[in-house]
């Protein structure tokens, strides 16, 4: 388009301009330059480097058996199917049964809901009692409790099993629960008192002084502030404990195996011809929930990391 | 009065120490009991059930002498030590070059730190699909005419750590990117500008300000990567099942197998207690830095 | 002589425009300060002759020198930054050689500079250590130390002393003062504080939203404000604003309410006479007492509220149904509810058109 029309607003008693001869305005920059390419090609490479599993992943599961022993593994599908995705899902074999992963996932829905809503009540409100109703011997509770996310997990297993077992809980989705919520409390405890003790005290000085106790504090007031960090909080478990691999495969009987153990007895079991496209339908499938978390979530994953592991 | 006080300090605040009983039921039980009780049947010959029978520093003796936990300890080593440099070295870099003001910074830092959504298992299977000699990267370079190259270190003892490595950076990396990011922004933006009115190139500004300046981040995150690695179990029995042979075995698929697979419960009590004490060499010291400094300062 | 001149500078981000054709000169050894509330763009502009912004157009000049796309480290500045910015790992002496060893300064010249630097700021004892063993004074001349041993024409400060409690606030603002009659280098310093302003400055400029509202020595700023921004931003307790109108028989009176000033002694500016103007004068130009008889201006006011404040004591009354502030000793012994008379010389006075809120 072109504008045939003159200038529609000349300025107004414009004061003669005194810029001289020589430099002015914004510097030149080549958008090219030898900065910008080493900047741009290191992001880009290393951007390959994290993105070709996932494509990989992808284009394998899209292609029957015969390509993939013909092709190479990065050329995309001649022939999309689907077939391998339906497989994985309902009729791909563990070796103990062949009724694929759904079994795997509906285990990790049972497991993942009790154990992500009992882990966040009882670290949200241990939290609000160690942020705001300190009692003597708390502190020391809490340092053992911190000191306990470090300790390898191995060393508590099987006195785990012994109590487990004396609940007669042992192998089932329950005592599973509850392993999750142990090991879920030091980080969870940690990220409740911080976000509580940031909280202006006065709010809950006020509260006091108008008669609210332990639990009307808690209801009424601390709940609706913190509706962020319960979003944090439920991110960092939804992930750990869709992830979770070993307390699945100790704690629970074989058929209420969480997705990720049934997923590696699909993949990693010796009988049968292997079937790669198979094998990475199903690892899209079993990483799919927490892909999805973090893609949808974004900036509150970054955060729940980084107050989970700065201060861990 | 005295005897008034008496109850009244137990019952003060008494809905705060209910609802404090499951972490202080989990700090002392689990935590501290269950090590204790590990420890203490580690000194015992236990086989399938834990038994009283103590025998001294025999389940240690042993687990010295077996060619499998020296491979695993050696494994731990190597792999720990790598992934140590690698992912701080690759992490700051990465948190560095996003730091330029750059352009699609957080379509970037989406794509570095996926992988850290995903689990070992993913991790594990995806990896060992691409190491796949007969059809991944190795197969994919022969076809480009280099018919003698080799690349399988999932299947030659000698190098499979390294192939594990691989897949465990780029898991891992993307927290390391994330947490040094957070530091980088951390620091006063007056220093940078200090920096350039003196004259001095960004990558000394880096290695000679900012760094230093980041040191409790690198601490905290070299805490963070040390604990992950000694717990590395899940990757192993995904990509390569501690194979070939025994050859990428780590402690923890060795207790793992020693008290739940080959009933040898007094070798796994042995052997998770020896990792324990590795990570109180390194979380000890940092506790030290971290909190003892602090009382002093 | 101009040190730093500013010619039609602009800066944008994206669609914000922060800076907008910004035209200013600065003599030799001049002490100018950049004054203005908080997102006025006079950090931005400072920033803009550092070179640590690059701007969007127009041109700097310092001594003459076109250094609009020069690297900092080039223009021939030093700068002060409010967080100190100091090297934390290195020494005084550390942060104060680093930028020079970097120049590949020669090392006795290193030193003769670090030494004198040390004597001026008197910082001697303090160059052994390390910038978390001092306190925030010494901190900040630490941060004058390494601007002064670039040895350069220009020194920007950015609201250098915005970090410090009042106290030490008072005692570097005259050390900037001695500094700066001793080194007699040009200085720019950007503050939000009036006080500074007024104690240190040369020149004043006064910056809103991108724009230099007024730019005059300390006593014209304060006694001849352009526009009524201007007149309400100096000043504390501010100037009282009374909105008025002209006599109709001419410019010789001011009327607000059924007061009516004498305008005889008013030096006008302009010769507009608009309908509605803003009449303004400032607490401390107001008489009390038996004296105010004398003033061409004088009548009764009511006392609302005193405020005493040690050195002299505010008070606020009632005039003509409006508020009107004005200072007395501190040792006045007025009450509340107290009638007492005021007055004032309109000369002292401004008046400002309501509609374009200009001088008159």
């Amino acid at each position: 388009m072109v504008d045939l029309s003159a200038p529609t607003s000349a300025p107004l008693a414009t004061a003669p301009s005194r810029t001289e001869a020589g430099p002015s305005g914004r510097k030149p920059r080549r958008s090219i330059s030898r900065a910008n390419i080493f900047l741009y090609g290191t992001l880009i490479v290393f951007a390959l480097y994290y993105l070709l599993p996932l494509y990989v992943m992808i284009v394998t599961s899209l292609k029957g058996m015969p390509e993939i022993r013909m092709g190479n593994i990065f050329s995309p599908p001649m022939e999309i199917t689907f077939e391998p995705w339906a497989k994985a899902w309902s009729t791909a074999c563990t070796g103990l049964n062949c009724d694929g992963l759904s079994r795997g996932f509906w285990n990790s829905v049972q497991i993942l809901i009790p154990s992500v809503v009992l882990s966040i009540a009882v670290a949200s409100v241990n939290g609000y009692a160690l942020a705001n109703w300190r009692f003597k011997g708390a502190d020391t509770f809490f340092t053992i409790l911190i000191f306990g996310a470090f300790i390898p997990y191995q060393v508590m297993l099987y006195p785990i099993v012994i109590l487990l077992r004396e609940m007669g809980l042992y192998g089932s989705l329950t005592g599973l629960v509850l392993v999750h919520t142990v090991f879920g409390m030091p980080i969870l405890t940690l990220l409740f008192r911080n976000y509580f003790t940031s909280m202006p005290e006065e709010l809950f000085k006020a509260a006091r002084v108008d008669g609210a106790g332990f639990w009307g504090i808690y209801f009424k007031i601390m709940l609706p502030m913190s509706l962020p960090i319960f979003v944090v909080a439920i991110i960092l478990q939804v992930t750990g404990i869709w992830n979770d691999f070993l307390f699945g495969v100790i704690y629970t009987r074989p058929d209420l195996y969480p997705m990720t153990v049934q997923l590696n007895n699909i993949v990693n079991s010796v009988q049968g011809v292997k079937e790669y496209n198979v094998n990475m339908a199903a690892t899209i499938l079993t990483g799919l929930v927490p892909l999805t978390i973090y893609f949808i979530s974004g900036k509150l994953f970054v955060r729940g990391i980084a107050a989970g592991a700065v201060k861990g | 009065m005295a005897a008034d006080r008496k109850p009244s300090q137990l019952f003060r605040n008494l809905n705060a120490k209910v609802a404090a009983i499951p972490m202080i039921l989990t700090a002392c039980v689990v935590f501290v009991g269950g090590t204790l009780w590990t420890i203490t049947y580690s000194f015992t010959n236990s086989k399938l059930l834990p038994r009283e029978t103590f025998v001294g520093l025999e389940q240690y003796e042993r687990l010295w002498s077996s060619n499998k936990w020296l491979i695993s300890i050696e494994n731990l080593f190597i792999y720990g030590v790598l992934s140590l440099i690698f992912s701080l070295v690759i992490g700051f870099l990465l948190a560095a070059l996003l730091d330029q003001k750059i352009r699609f910074e957080n379509t970037f830092r989406t794509i570095f730190l996926y992988p850290f959504a995903l689990s070992f298992i993913v991790t594990g299977l995806v990896w060992q699909w691409i190491l796949n000699p007969d059809f991944g990267i190795q197969k994919v370079v022969r076809n480009l005419g280099w018919e003698n190259f080799t690349f399988d270190p999932l299947y030659n003892a000698e190098i499979v750590i390294y192939g594990v490595l691989i897949a465990g950076l780029w898991q891992g990396t993307g927290l390391v990117m994330c947490l040094m990011l957070a530091g980088l922004r951390g620091i006063d933006e007056d220093i940078w500008k200090a920096s350039r009115v003196d004259g001095i190139p960004k990558w000394k500004t880096y290695l000679l300000i900012v760094i230093p300046m980041m040191r409790p981040v690198f601490i905290t995150t070299l805490v963070i990567i040390a604990s992950g690695i000694v717990k590395l179990y899940d990757l192993i029995v995904a990509q390569t099942g501690g194979g070939p042979g025994i050859a990428s075995e780590v402690p923890a698929k060795y207790v793992y197998d020693a008290m739940f697979l080959s009933q040898n419960l007094g070798q796994g009590f042995a052997g998770s207690t020896m990792m324990l004490l590795t990570v109180l060499i390194v979380l000890i010291p940092w506790a030290y830095l971290e909190f003892g400094g602090k009382k002093h300062g | 002589m101009t040190s730093v001149s500013i010619k039609d500078l602009s800066l944008n981000f994206g669609e914000v425009k922060v800076l907008k054709t910004l035209n200013l000169d600065i003599g030799d050894g001049e002490f100018l300060v950049l004054l203005g509330p908080s997102g006025c763009g006079k950090s931005t502009l400072l920033n803009c002759i550092a070179g640590l912004l690059d701007v969007s157009e127009g041109q700097i000049f310092i001594k003459g020198r076109n250094v609009t796309w020069e690297e900092p480290k080039d223009r021939g500045i030093g700068m002060v930054f409010q967080s100190y910015a100091l090297y934390p790992q290195m020494t005084v002496e550390g942060n104060l050689a680093f930028g020079l060893k970097n120049a590949r300064v020669p090392k006795d010249e290193i030193d003769r500079r670090i030494a004198r630097a040390a004597e001026v700021l008197q910082i001697e004892p303090l160059l052994k250590r390390k910038p978390a063993q001092l306190s925030g004074g010494q901190r900040q001349r630490v941060a004058i130390g390494r601007a002064l041993v670039r040895d350069v024409d220009v020194f920007l400060f950015d609201e250098p002393l915005s970090n410090l409690d009042a106290k030490l606030r008072a005692e570097l603002r005259v050390e900037i003062k001695r500094l700066h009659h001793r080194l007699k280098n040009t200085m720019i310093y950007v503050t939000h504080d009036q006080i500074e302003a007024l104690t240190l400055a040369d020149r004043i400029a006064i910056m809103r939203n991108g724009i230099i509202q007024q730019l005059a020595s300390p006593h014209e700023i304060y006694n001849k404000p352009v526009n009524l921004y201007v007149a309400g931003f100096m000043g504390s307790p501010g100037m009282n604003f009374l909105e008025g109108a002209f006599a109709p028989q001419g410019a010789s009176e001011l009327s607000f309410g059924v007061t009516r000033v004498p305008l005889e002694r008013y030096p006008f500016v302009s010769d507009e006479r608009p309908g509605k103007v803003i009449f303004g004068i400032r607490p401390e130009h107001v008489t009390c007492g038996p004296a105010a008889e004398s003033e061409p201006f004088n009548t009764e006011v009511e006392i609302e509220v005193v405020e005493p404040m040690g050195a002299d004591t505010l008070v606020w009354a009632i005039l003509d149904g409006r508020e009107f502030r004005f200072r007395v000793d501190g040792q006045s012994q007025l009450r509340e509810g107290d009638r007492v008379r005021i007055g004032f010389d309109p000369a002292k006075a401004s008046i400002f058109d309501a509609a374009t809120e200009l001088r008159l």
